[in-house]
């Protein structure tokens, strides 16, 4: 599948504006949602009852969206078995079903060489020393090989000198982590962590021995949920200021993406606006009926990335809101729709009886 | 207040220690129920809750000289002893309407309430404590423990310990982990599993019906089951019809319940992808369910094809029905089994349908109700008299 889309995944990611990927990205996700029509047989049961026809044309709010939560229940192919190279899981709460999703290798290689080329349309093309935000360990314990750890395995490829700044039982390896700053002085750094690991093991860490790191060029990347910093007041604002206070002087970016569309992220650019490459788009939908929020309003979220061509991943509705502000006219220049992120879902207060013993 | 470890808050009464049981329907119950829904329709605080409003329309004297009437015959009963109720989380007032079953068998009672701070269960406590505290009904106050604790606490294995009847208010899952506690050998227990419930509607019996009753029946089968988000274990499932010539009947209905559920239903963004996930799982799993039809998130309804067996496996939750065409309830047959409990109808003659159940000797429905009554809590309940179930025979001619 991924063959008839070379060409169009060498493009410049921020370069395309809205009718030319309009056009581009309608015809790429009609042809994936047919092969995976054609393909993968939960997926086909689930497109016939929502009428699904395969001969039709669709536009791309009207294409069938895939609610993530299948992926916690089913494991679905569209590639034959023997060609699945691996499995990566979602890092759930343990004792909660995560989500599973298969990747052949022409997937996995497509996810990495797009998230090769969003991240170095932020840092250039030349490989800079890495510093990682996170123990070795995530790459070596199979039992952490979520999407943490590939992750972390799919953002080290950028760089070279690759630093992990803790140590096994995530603590922060002060003096290797100042020696390896300071054999880089004079060159840019990219720094890689997720959002709450470099705010407690981190930040939290060089604030209290009062070091600053003094890096004169740097980049930091980070991902993953805020609950946690939300619960102790900690905005993105304040998020991206205090890690700038310990590290010097380095850009914050926040970026989003999914287990099940891993490689067509959405990074946050010098507004604090995530934007969407051109192997990536979004649509927030109103809860009542579904229908595409405006730009402005509030909605659920779903994603659609032209990667995933092993598994029926390419359009799926997420349990978070977001709110997207524009297309092509972020004042930072770069093409493609911005968004905001607003969190998951807020749960509800199910009615009714069943197994609630234990509260 | 946050209950750790072995820590017990008494909200009604408290230890029940000495106590003799009462015979069933006791003069002493029947006025201390009468009193206390007197007192309901009086507390201004409690009218903003149609629950509460719905528990002292069972306490008032009429209904329970009603069951009385129903109940006595010349047996001589008492109630078995202690009585040690495990209620359901998450509906505020299900563990009153268990005390008062308790109570009306002729027992003393330990039960356990939701941890979660309903106001309706405030309410009750506050208005139950009043009425005990009355110096005619010390008995009954010495006879009665509303408690909250920690489920990881002992108390569960103390309580059972003591009881002679334990009820446990569902589901499966919390059934098996109370079951490994055990309780003394002459015990009993009831327990209400998880069922599936189903609905059995005429089309021309629809048809034959003015706009404002079409109403009336759509705003009964919301009570059904919009109001318990459809995930009450006798809210339907599936609805059967009885196909008229015009096929005109459930159109009219549908779109009577999609008008009210769009007004009325409190729908968050989470209920929209939670039902649209269970949709497409079901798709997946059950292949004979058909096409989504739906006009906007409130209302999904789907055709099956034929009945196929599991069928008790296939649910939806905040408004997802699936829909099957019969000419006679009897085409259930090869299907029901003892996961079926409630069987909701309109334009039939339940005894007509009783009758199906008992001649075809079925295993399952144990409850049959018209539209509109399916969360009605009663002394039958899921095919148990449980005022007899919780009471003992002492003499019979």
């Amino acid at each position: 599948m991924l063959e008839n889309h070379q060409e169009y995944l060498k493009t410049s990611p921020y370069s395309l504006n809205k009718e030319e990927k309009r056009r581009q990205f309608t015809k790429y996700m009609n042809e994936l949602t047919k092969y995976h029509f054609e393909h993968c047989a939960e997926y086909s049961l689930m497109l016939k009852s929502l009428n699904f026809s395969a001969d039709k044309s669709y536009g791309l709010e009207e294409l069938p969206f895939l609610p993530v939560g299948l992926f916690k229940e089913f494991e679905m192919i569209s590639v034959p078995k023997e060609k699945i190279v691996k499995t990566m899981a979602s890092s759930g709460t343990s004792g909660q079903p995560v989500s599973k999703v298969l990747l052949d290798s022409a997937t996995a290689r497509a996810q990495s060489r797009c998230l090769y080329y969003i991240v170095n349309s932020f840092i250039g093309n030349k490989r800079c020393p890495m510093l990682i935000i996170d123990t070795e360990l995530v790459k070596k314990d199979p039992r952490l090989f979520s999407a943490r750890g590939a992750g972390i395995i799919g953002f080290s490829m950028f760089g070279r000198d690759v630093f992990f700044a803790l140590d096994q039982d995530m603590n922060l390896r002060v003096e290797e982590l100042k020696r390896w700053i300071d054999s880089h002085k004079g060159n840019k750094i990219v720094m890689f962590g997720y959002t709450y690991i470099v705010w407690q093991f981190f930040r939290r860490v060089l604030n209290e021995l009062k070091i600053f790191l003094d890096i004169k060029d740097g980049e930091l990347f980070h991902i993953g949920g805020w609950k946690k910093l939300q619960v102790k007041n900690v905005d993105a604002k304040k998020f991206r200021h205090a890690l700038k206070e310990v590290c010097g002087n380095i850009h914050v970016r926040d970026y989003y993406g999914m287990v099940e569309q891993l490689g067509s992220v959405f990074v946050e650019c010098e507004h604090g606006h995530k934007h969407c490459s051109i192997f990536s788009d979004i649509i927030t939908r109103r809860a009542k009926d579904f229908s595409p929020c405006d730009f402005g309003e509030r909605g659920i979220i779903e994603l659609m990335s032209v990667l995933p061509s092993a598994y029926p991943g390419h359009i799926i509705l997420t349990e978070d809101e977001g709110i997207i502000l524009g297309e092509d006219d972020c004042p930072c220049g770069r093409k493609g729709k911005y968004f905001e992120i607003l969190g998951r879902l807020k749960s509800a207060e199910v009615r009714g009886c069943s197994d609630t013993y234990g509260q | 207040m946050i209950l750790m470890g072995n820590d017990i808050e008494y909200l009604v009464g408290g230890e029940v220690e000495k106590f003799s049981p009462l015979v069933p329907y006791s003069d002493l119950v029947c006025d201390f129920l009468s009193d206390l829904s007197s007192e309901i329709f009086k507390d201004e605080r409690c009218k903003a809750f149609p629950d509460i409003i719905s528990v002292a329309f069972f306490a008032r004297q009429g209904n329970i000289r009603r069951l009385k009437k129903s109940f006595l015959d010349d047996k001589f009963r008492l109630g078995k002893g202690l009585a040690f109720h495990i209620t359901p989380s998450n509906i505020p007032v299900q563990f009153i309407f268990s005390y008062f079953f308790g109570l009306l068998a002729g027992n003393a009672n330990v039960v356990r309430v939701p941890s979660k701070n309903f106001p309706q269960i405030n309410l009750l406590c506050d208005i139950t404590n009043k009425i005990l505290s009355r110096s005619a009904y010390r008995e009954l106050y010495n006879m009665t423990a509303f408690v909250r604790y920690d489920r990881a606490s002992d108390w569960t294995k103390f309580f059972s310990a003591k009881c002679q009847v334990r009820l446990i208010w569902g589901g499966d899952a919390t059934i098996e982990s109370i079951r490994k506690i055990p309780i003394p050998p002459r015990s009993t227990e009831l327990v209400f599993a998880d069922r599936y419930s189903l609905a059995l509607f005429d089309e021309a019996a629809l048809e034959n019906l003015n706009e404002r009753d079409i109403v009336k029946v759509a705003q009964n089968f919301y009570n059904d089951t919009y109001l318990a988000d459809q995930n009450a274990c006798s809210s339907p499932q599936l609805i059967l019809w009885r196909k008229s010539a015009t096929a005109k009947g459930r159109k009219i209905f549908w779109e009577a319940v999609e008008k009210l559920a769009g007004e009325r239903y409190d729908f968050p963004p989470i209920k929209a992808t939670g039902k649209y996930t269970d949709f497409c799982k079901n798709a997946i799993k059950f292949p004979k369910t058909g096409t989504l039809t739906k006009n906007n998130n409130v209302l999904y309804r789907a055709d099956i094809s034929e009945l196929f067996e599991g069928l008790e496996d296939l649910r939806g939750k905040f408004g997802l029905f699936y829909e099957h065409d019969v000419d006679s309830l009897e085409e259930l047959k090869d299907f029901v089994n003892e996961k079926y409990q409630t069987l909701t109808y309109f334009g039939f003659s339940p005894l007509e349908l009783a009758e199906i159940v008992v001649n075809n000797r079925w295993r399952g429905i144990d409850r049959i109700i018209p539209v509109g009554k399916a969360l009605d809590v009663g002394v039958i309940w899921d095919g148990y008299d449980l005022i007899g179930q919780m009471s003992r025979i002492v003499y019979h001619e």
